[in-house]
């Protein structure tokens, strides 16, 4: 026996000898590698602040709070307060959500608890389809189908039942307005809402569902009261999500928001985002002043942006954790 | 497998440092020919890349690169020197000029354009309008189409009493800064209280971007008005409206109607300028041109010596031959006099 092993104790040793420089230098090196490349994302993060911060730092030393509070757009005088753009970005993507989240959470509760089993993947597939939409097409989309539709059916209609409010008052003849622009974010916003919403429902003990129904609860009551009310600060997570995507829509926005710079109290009239200003005057700021105010309205968007997907996470973890979710 | 890997790793770094090499072989085998880079303008982009394409039948040995990337763009990158030549629908201001990193800079005029205002009015095809009236329709002063100050001009049309609905670029523009120069030259309200500029503070309207924006935005929204380029109302045929000119005659915009605009203007030996109400019963009196952005004295490039020269001969190419390619494009060329003037400054250009 000993003479039959102690050979091989040596072999062994020489084969670990010579492989371990070898893997451990890989080992390290795809270590490293992939540290390096982790770091990159991180550095792109931190580059992309500093640089609207020190190219908005001019911008924000000349005017101030001001620029927050203010709503003039001149570049002829340059002078520049953001208001208008940061108003017009606010009310859009609220709205936004306000009409994807019903929409979203309904059908993230059809697909869990009530579609039957064959039905389920294609409707996801189809939901996940309109994520991958393009920005422009469903820009072009709005100016083609949903525009025309608006003014003619949908605003009128609005006017006569709320005219009341503020908000729904004045001329509505044009389609190019605040309340479209909604509307077309409110379409892109729809895939992330609803695929988040599915997960957290999803996520929701079986146990919970059965216990509801042990008491005898309709399949209403089970969902609202052991599924919705479970699954809540998850849901909410799942809104903040969408809504710092509604904060950055871009294309589609300027195509049909009419781009005035300022801040109408109707929404049948046109306004204009952070996104989208930057979007349609960039390319042609010639003058430095104007150029910094653009990129100072690119900070607000950034931070603003950050801002609302840091709550969202810190929402969707606390509302993992209370249903035993990993997100 | 992990002693292969080592290998394996250095096979495919061997292959990746020998297509690098040969990139960069590649990139200094092309060095030897001159290549120009520009960058700025998307207006004249169309009849650049014609210009550029026809120059290489004439001279094989250059090729051009052009970005059209806005003027802003193509003002700042010429400004830091970035680029050999930059290109802008607007005049570069005085504040920038005196920016230039590499001295003084030309404005190279190269072609014509002109705004021209469309309109969907039902029932309506033709309109005649003076710039007063123009400039209290985007004042909002003006607010309906059976206004006297539009109907007293077009006694044949019936105009309904409807609401006007003003369209304008929401993006910085060339045509833009033609057109608000323009009503700043017609009415001291507008010049008081907007201005010119390549955006400016609309007090009234709807914004669309680029002239496709206007466009479609005119085209839905009944009863309305908005400015685009003559290139584009032509390919698109859009109606257009007739303007007084300071002859007292209505001219419908063309492109003759332009070139002869610039030829009966007052234009500066600096070349900055734009060409609004300029005498002449034929001139159409809102246009101007787009200009190249060249150094006085062309920055010396050791790898390309020839550069300079190549730039300049480019630049009388397209001052001469080059303009008759500006018709076909919908473009205006330069009047002949025009041409010469610039001419002569090329010729001043040190490399």
């Amino acid at each position: 026996m000993s003479a039959l092993a102690e050979p091989l104790v040596p072999v062994a040793n020489s084969v670990a000898a010579r492989m371990k420089p070898v893997s451990r230098l890989s080992d390290n090196a795809f270590r490293w590698l992939c540290l390096a490349m982790a770091s990159v994302v991180l550095l792109l993060i931190v580059l992309v602040g500093w640089q609207l911060a020190s190219g908005a730092w001019s911008t924000l030393r000349q005017f101030g709070v001001s620029f927050f509070t203010r709503s003039v757009w001149d570049p002829v005088q340059n002078d520049y307060g953001a208001l208008p753009f940061i108003y017009g970005t606010a009310v859009s993507s609220l709205l936004a959500l306000l009409v994807a989240t019903p929409l979203a959470v309904a059908t993230a509760i059809f697909l869990t608890e009530i579609a039957p089993r064959w039905m389920r993947q294609p409707v996801v597939f189809l939901v996940e389809m309109l994520a991958a939409i393009p920005s422009v097409i469903l820009g072009l989309w709005a100016i083609f189908v949903l525009l025309p539709l608006l003014p003619k059916h949908v605003f009128p209609a609005l006017k006569s039942a709320l005219g009341w409010i503020p908000l729904f008052s004045g001329s509505t003849s044009s389609g190019y307005t605040m309340l479209s622009a909604a509307l077309v974010i409110a379409v892109m916003i729809l895939p992330i809402i609803t695929s988040v919403s599915r997960e957290i429902l999803r996520s929701v003990p079986d146990l919970q569902r059965e216990a509801a129904y042990g008491l005898g609860a309709t399949r209403w009551e089970v969902t609202r009261i052991a599924v919705l009310s479970y699954a809540k600060k998850g849901i909410f997570g799942a809104m903040i999500l969408g809504l710092g995507r509604a904060l950055g829509e871009t294309m589609a926005v300027t195509m049909v928001i009419g781009n005035a710079n300022k801040i109408s109290p109707s929404l049948f009239a046109p306004g204009n985002t952070l996104a989208s200003v930057i979007a349609s005057q960039f390319a042609e700021a010639t003058d430095d002043t104007y150029r910094n105010a653009l990129v100072a309205v690119g900070l607000v968007l950034f931070v603003l942006t950050l801002l609302i997907n840091y709550v969202a996470r810190l929402l969707l973890r606390l509302g993992g954790a209370q249903t035993g979710a990993v997100s | 497998m992990i002693r292969n890997s080592s290998p394996s790793f250095t096979r495919r770094a061997f292959v990746a440092a020998a297509a690098a090499a040969c990139l960069g072989l590649g990139m200094s085998a092309a060095a030897q020919s001159s290549s120009l880079t520009g960058a700025g303008a998307s207006f004249p982009f169309p009849i650049y890349s014609k210009w550029f394409a026809e120059y290489k039948k004439v001279d094989g040995s250059v090729s051009i690169n052009y970005q059209s990337v806005g003027s802003g763009g193509g003002q700042k990158q010429i400004l830091e020197q970035t680029v050999d030549f930059g290109a802008s629908d607007g005049p570069v201001s005085d504040e920038n000029l005196g920016k230039a990193k590499g001295g003084k800079l030309l404005h190279i005029p190269t072609v014509a354009g002109a705004v021209v205002l469309t309109f969907n009015v039902e029932g309506v095809t033709a309109l005649k309008l003076d710039g007063p009236t123009v400039a209290d329709i985007f004042l909002g002063k003006v607010k309906k189409w059976n206004d006297p100050a539009i109907a007293g001009q077009n006694p044949q049309t019936k105009l309904p009493d409807a609401e006007i609905v003003v369209v304008h670029r929401a993006d910085g523009s060339g045509t833009s800064y033609i057109f608000t120069d323009f009503l700043s030259a017609v009415s001291p309200e507008w010049k008081a209280k907007v201005g010119t500029n390549t955006a400016v503070s609309w007090p009234t309207g709807l914004g669309g971007k680029g002239n496709e924006g206007v466009t479609s935005q005119v085209k839905q929204n009944a009863n309305s008005i908005g400015y685009v380029e003559l290139i584009f109302a032509r390919q698109q045929k859009l109606p257009v409206a007739d303007m007084k000119n300071s002859a007292g005659k209505y001219v419908t915009p063309s492109l003759e109607s332009v070139t002869a605009a610039i030829g009966a203007a007052q234009i500066p030996d600096d070349f900055r300028f734009s060409i609004v109400n300029p005498p002449g019963e034929g001139a159409y009196p809102i246009s101007g041109v787009t200009w190249l952005l060249v150094y006085e004295q062309i920055k010396k490039d050791d790898k390309d010596p020839n550069k300079g020269k190549k730039l300049v001969d480019f630049l009388k190419w397209a001052l001469g031959d080059g303009q008759k390619y500006a018709k076909q494009l919908d473009y205006s060329p330069l009047p002949e006099a025009l041409q010469k003037r610039v001419l002569d400054r090329v010729a001043t250009i040190k490399y």
